[in-house]
């Protein structure tokens, strides 16, 4: 961030940059920053929240004024993540019928997310898989969980990106299962630490881990915030 | 982990530093077009558009809306659900209308640009090189005086 403020900077465009990581603005030095102490993926504070959004945007181009550079100021409100309060979500029943529960549970879920996308016109899921596709790689995931190589169950991709299709999709189904604008990393806790799909990968995640997969394959399967491993409980 | 403890702990990632930091003078606020641009691995929707691959320090231009975008950046490790309910959290285009509405800043671009951040080569030389350069131009072709960078 602050070194591609630089580079426009440089070409002859002011730059006001907004940072979320204060040393990496320290290290980089952008002309003008902002640091506000807000979660990861939410850089103008919180969603539907516009008087917040704009009072970011004033205090950053209040840094205009200023006549010479690097200029780095904190913003005077700062926002917590709430993972440690998962959405309140009511999972809609489903018939596992011959498939594996995780997988039926995210059958179950598709309507929720087909609301979801109807209400809000965009998704983050389809990195490898779309939306009709996710409870089947739900259950491929839950077959490594179980025991499988993870090389052999016939994941269809990366399975980082297939992972985060999945993710994307509970979350983005949980949207339609409450009524509260989410805070940050409560879907995300949600989906882990309360969907039969989040138990799934974060134990496929642990014995991948252990088979001695790439660290790039096991590590980005779920946010770091949520890693979870038996010999760190 | 929680979100605090994962910021502090990427504080001490390696970055690239200029030498001087280059300095433009802006502008008055009232009179200057004003774009973003993201590092939030924004792009349109269809072909790859939700995949953006780890290390690719490739640019996207975007329209001055929000409308069919998709965050297509790779890494897992930051809140989606804000992006998916309001894409002013990441791209706050509603809002600069509403300032150029009101007289605050001069007009809205109409292009805007997003890259992908948690890059893992850190001197970021396709960015600095090539497609950083190749943005502003964009930029400024579009008569852009400023620019209001954003992070996710």
């Amino acid at each position: 961030m602050g070194t591609l403020a630089s580079v426009l900077e440089d070409a002859g465009l002011a730059t006001v940059a907004l940072s979320i990581i204060r040393g990496q603005v320290e290290t980089t030095r952008p002309p003008r920053a902002l640091h506000c102490e807000f979660p990861l993926g939410r850089p103008l504070g919180r969603p539907g929240d516009p008087a917040l959004q704009r009072r970011v945007i004033d205090a950053a181009f209040a840094l205009l004024d200023e006549p010479s550079g690097p200029v780095l100021v904190d913003f005077p409100e700062a926002i917590s993540d709430e993972a440690d309060a998962p959405l309140s979500c009511t999972i809609p029943p489903s018939d596992p019928g011959d498939v594996h529960p995780a997988e039926a549970e995210a059958l179950g879920l598709l309507p929720a997310w087909r609301r979801s996308y109807g209400r809000f016109g965009r998704s983050t899921v389809g990195k490898v898989v779309d939306a009709d596709g996710v409870p089947a790689v739900v259950g491929l995931f839950a077959r490594i969980a179980d025991g499988e190589a993870w090389k052999e169950v016939g994941l269809p991709g990366d399975p980082t990106k297939v992972a985060a299709d999945i993710r994307n999709f509970y979350e983005e189904a949980a949207l339609s299962l409450t009524d509260a604008v989410p805070g940050a990393r409560q879907a995300e806790s949600w989906y882990v630490t309360r969907t039969k799909a989040g138990d799934a990968v974060q134990r496929a995640r642990v014995a991948m881990k252990e088979a001695g997969a790439g660290f790039y394959f096991w590590n980005y399967l779920l946010p770091m915030t949520q890693h979870r491993d038996p010999d760190a409980a | 982990m929680g979100d605090e403890q994962m910021r502090k702990d990427l504080e001490g990632l390696e970055g690239y530093t200029f030498d001087e930091v280059p300095w433009t003078t802006p502008k008055p606020l009232a009179q200057s077009r004003v774009a973003v641009v993201t590092t939030a691995g924004l792009r349109p929707a269809g072909g790859d558009g939700a995949d953006w691959n780890p290390g690719d320090q490739a640019m996207q231009l975007l329209p001055a809306s929000a409308d069919g975008l998709v965050l297509a950046h790779f890494s897992p490790n930051f809140d989606r659900s804000g992006w998916i309910v309001d894409p002013n959290i990441v791209f706050p285009i509603d809002r600069l209308r509403e300032m150029a509405d009101e007289g605050v800043i001069g007009s809205v671009a109409d292009v805007h640009v997003s890259f992908m951040g948690a890059q893992i080569d850190h001197t970021l030389e396709t960015i600095r090189l090539d497609t950083g350069p190749a943005a502003a131009r964009a930029l400024l072709d579009d008569d852009v005086d400023l620019v209001l960078l954003t992070p996710v």
